[in-house]
């Protein structure tokens, strides 16, 4: 069973190189190569998910040593797989999903020229995310890590032909950079503290390294963890990473990518458990982003903006819930799943609608669609409905569990922490509901498309049309995830069970009843449904945004995110260097030119002496000697 | 007599030797002042060697002979080509070897 671990790797790497390497006689094979290897993928995760369910609890995980990579010295770096309930859990959702999102990509992509690429990246995505979450050390992993990293600058920038799309994967690639600088100085941290990078040893020995170290290790591991998920202060990338195709945008947001960093945070959770100070960072992090990427979502017109907005949110949430330590973990893991099935089934529901639309991103330019896509319509509701928190559908089971464990937290913090969990679900019941009205109901508003979309028929008026059964069918399984996942998770809290044994698990007693959170719960999900309809349902939606308070184009601006990185870090950058370049010219060159320039000078009345006759050199030679023998007789007689 | 007495002479020759390089231009005149000068050490390392009652010095001055041979073989030479090619024994109108 242990080599299935390596296979599971190995599929989608192997459609990775031969859709890369194979040249355009794949033109045509080459989308149903990669959806299949996706789905080898996915179903060797089903036999080995099998298999350990064949076994008990405690002995569940599968570990497998492949090859030495770097034995040097006392430095000891192995290819090894570790498979526990976690990574499979992520293994079901990323092959899964990311086969789904595959599919989906074939009807996506039919007409794009470059498709057998296409999928040669997407499948190179999943092997890197897979490798991420089967290592059995820091290193490893991180080797996945830079690759998801890699393959979402790719897919992003796959339009490079548009210069937004070439921009935005070049500022996804460097905002990750400077959270994989956060991993990599952690594994360094690591080395020095346990001598190893293997899960085993550093997490079994945090509880003894001091906790100096640890909050180290912790604080470095949370900016890894905020370049890959898009959380605050490294956010700014996700809303730019639309540029890429819907897929990808799927693949990003549910499957791969951005649950990475929930899936550091927990898998490393024995560090954070000794380090409170980090651990207190991580909370924080994810209330502010909770509700950043919520207000920011609220505002964005762009239905794919919209929905990274929430994305950010989400994620949000599961930091917040893997900051709670051993309270939240299980629920981080558990909104990561019903997550992932309903993301993905919006964004495949928001491609589909553009796919209808002449690639219009628009809202303001929808409307009425639900007559025209009943397919989309349902599935994407669906996923609406899970996502704001309806009851009995996935996201109420997750999300409410997390908001139950930000109260349970206790104290000022608690309410501070449950206020804001609170408040982002009433915020994503209102932008949600914006989004469903804005595409689906009211009136029609669509316009002919600027010419730059790049469709042929950018000309007239779109006619929204239901796609083809290759889109449609993902996005009704993912339908079905999204209404039935949390459900089956919570039913004997099966989910709970399921991964306790890995990452732990203690009940937290809110301060109120776990009932009466609930009832907030369902109480501001009302308001804020309410609210969205009192706004968009029951006026007429204009097809220029208003101006709208400061608020509003605040967050229009992502709350100023990418202000704040140009005068802070762009311009900062600039002065930085400025000056160190003005520093190098006066006073390095200076010194170098100065000591070149003063040996010149010396040498050039030295040369002097050098006059060419033969007597004065003589004279020189007497005078020395005769100096030389005077000291000697001065020395002697001293 | 005293023995003395020969290291004085020896220091006189080697003074006018001396004098003659630094301040006399003709090349040859140089030249024999540099002999002079040798041959003033030859005197004191002789002296020395009757002094202190071993043979070193008299030994230093026959291998100070061989070099001052081999010397007045190749100045010599020297000398002759350049008066040759400059038309001039004196060593001031040699002073091409210079920055």
């Amino acid at each position: 069973m242990e080599n299935l671990i390596g296979l599971l790797v190995a599929a989608p790497l192997l459609g990775a190189a031969v859709l890369l390497c194979g040249g355009r006689r794949l033109d045509r094979s080459g989308p149903w190569v990669g959806t299949l290897l996706a789905a080898v993928s996915f179903g060797l995760g089903v036999v080995l998910f099998a298999d350990m369910l064949g076994r008990s609890g405690e002995d569940r995980t599968l570990t497998t040593t492949v090859f030495s990579w770097v034995p040097v010295g006392g430095f000891r770096a192995d290819v090894g797989f570790q498979l526990d309930q976690l990574s499979m859990t992520f293994v079901l959702l990323i092959t899964g999903v990311g086969t789904l999102i595959h599919l989906y990509s074939v009807g996506y992509m039919e007409h794009d020229e470059r498709r057998r690429r296409f999928f040669g990246y997407l499948n190179l995505f999943l092997a890197a995310m897979l490798l991420l979450v089967v290592a059995d050390n820091y290193l490893l992993l991180y080797v996945g890590w830079e690759g998801v990293g890699l393959a979402s600058y790719l897919l992003i920038g796959f339009w490079q032909h548009k210069p937004s799309a070439a921009t935005a994967a070049k500022k996804a690639f460097l905002v990750n950079r400077v959270g994989d600088m956060g991993l990599s100085v952690a594994i360094m941290l690591m080395f020095t503290t346990f001598g190893t990078f293997a899960f085993g040893p550093v997490l079994d020995g945090a509880e003894a390294a001091g906790e100096g170290k640890l909050t180290a290790i912790g604080l470095m591991l949370l900016l890894a963890a905020c370049g890959k998920s898009a959380q605050v202060p490294l956010q700014s990338w996700l809303g730019d990473a639309m540029e890429g195709p819907t897929p990808v945008s799927a693949l990003i947001h549910a499957a791969t990518m951005v649950t990475a960093g929930v899936y550091l945070i927990t898998r490393s959770g024995a560090v954070f458990d000794a380090a409170p100070t980090a651990q207190a960072a991580v909370v924080t992090v994810g209330a502010v982003t909770l509700l950043f990427g919520a207000i920011v979502g609220c505002a964005k017109d762009d239905i794919k903006k919209a929905l990274a907005g929430s994305t950010m949110s989400q994620i949000g949430y599961m930091i917040l819930a893997a900051g709670l330590g051993p309270v939240g973990y299980v629920f981080a893991i558990m909104h990561l799943v019903t997550h992932g099935f309903f993301k993905a089934g919006l964004f495949l529901g928001a491609g589909s609608v553009m796919h209808g639309m002449n690639d219009e991103v628009d809202m303001r330019r929808y409307g009425g669609l639900r007559k025209y896509m009943p397919v989309t319509f349902v599935t994407f509701g669906l996923g609406y409905l899970a996502i704001i928190g309806f009851p009995g559908l996935s996201g109420f089971f997750s999300k409410d569990k997390i908001i139950e464990a930000a109260f349970a937290k206790g104290g000022t913090e608690g309410w501070i922490l449950g206020g804001a969990a609170l408040l982002g679900a009433g915020i994503t019941a209102f932008y949600m509901t914006r989004v469903m009205i804005m595409t689906f109901f009211g009136e029609p508003r669509w316009q002919p498309t600027a010419s730059d979309s790049g469709s042929a028929a950018g000309s007239g008026a779109p006619h929204p049309h239901e796609s083809p059964k290759t889109m449609t069918v993902p996005m009704v399984i993912l339908a079905f995830g999204s209404v039935f996942a949390g459900g089956l998770f919570s039913i004997n809290d099966t989910f709970l069970k399921w991964l306790e044994p890995v990452t732990g698990h203690a009940h937290g007693n809110p301060p109120v009843s776990a009932l009466t959170v609930t009832a907030a719960t369902m109480v501001v999900l009302v308001l804020g449904v309410a609210l969205a309809w009192a706004r968009y349902g029951r006026r007429p939606v204009p097809v220029t945004a208003p101006r709208g308070s400061g608020l509003t184009r605040a967050a229009r601006r992502d709350l100023f995110q990418d202000d704040f990185n140009h005068v802070v870090l762009v311009r900062g950058g600039e002065h930085l260097t400025r000056s160190l370049v003005y520093v190098d010219h006066t006073l390095v060159d200076g010194v170098v030119n100065g000591t070149a320039a003063s040996v010149g000078g010396l040498s050039g009345r030295m040369r002097r002496l050098q006059n060419g006759y033969a007597r004065s050199y003589a004279v020189s030679m007497f005078g020395g000697a005769a100096l030389l023998i005077a000291a000697t007789l001065l020395m002697r007689a001293v | 007599m005293n023995p003395v007495n020969y290291l004085y002479l020896a220091a006189l020759l080697f003074t006018i030797g001396a004098t003659g390089v630094l301040i006399r231009r003709n090349a040859i005149v140089v030249f024999m002042c540099v002999e002079l000068m040798l041959n003033a050490c030859n005197l004191a390392f002789v002296t020395f060697s009757r002094l202190h009652g071993n043979l070193d010095g008299q030994i230093i001055a026959f291998f100070t002979m061989v070099v001052a041979a081999a010397e007045v073989v190749i100045g010599l030479a020297i000398i002759v080509t350049i008066f040759r090619s400059r038309h001039s024994a004196s060593v001031d109108d040699a002073n091409l070897l210079k920055l």
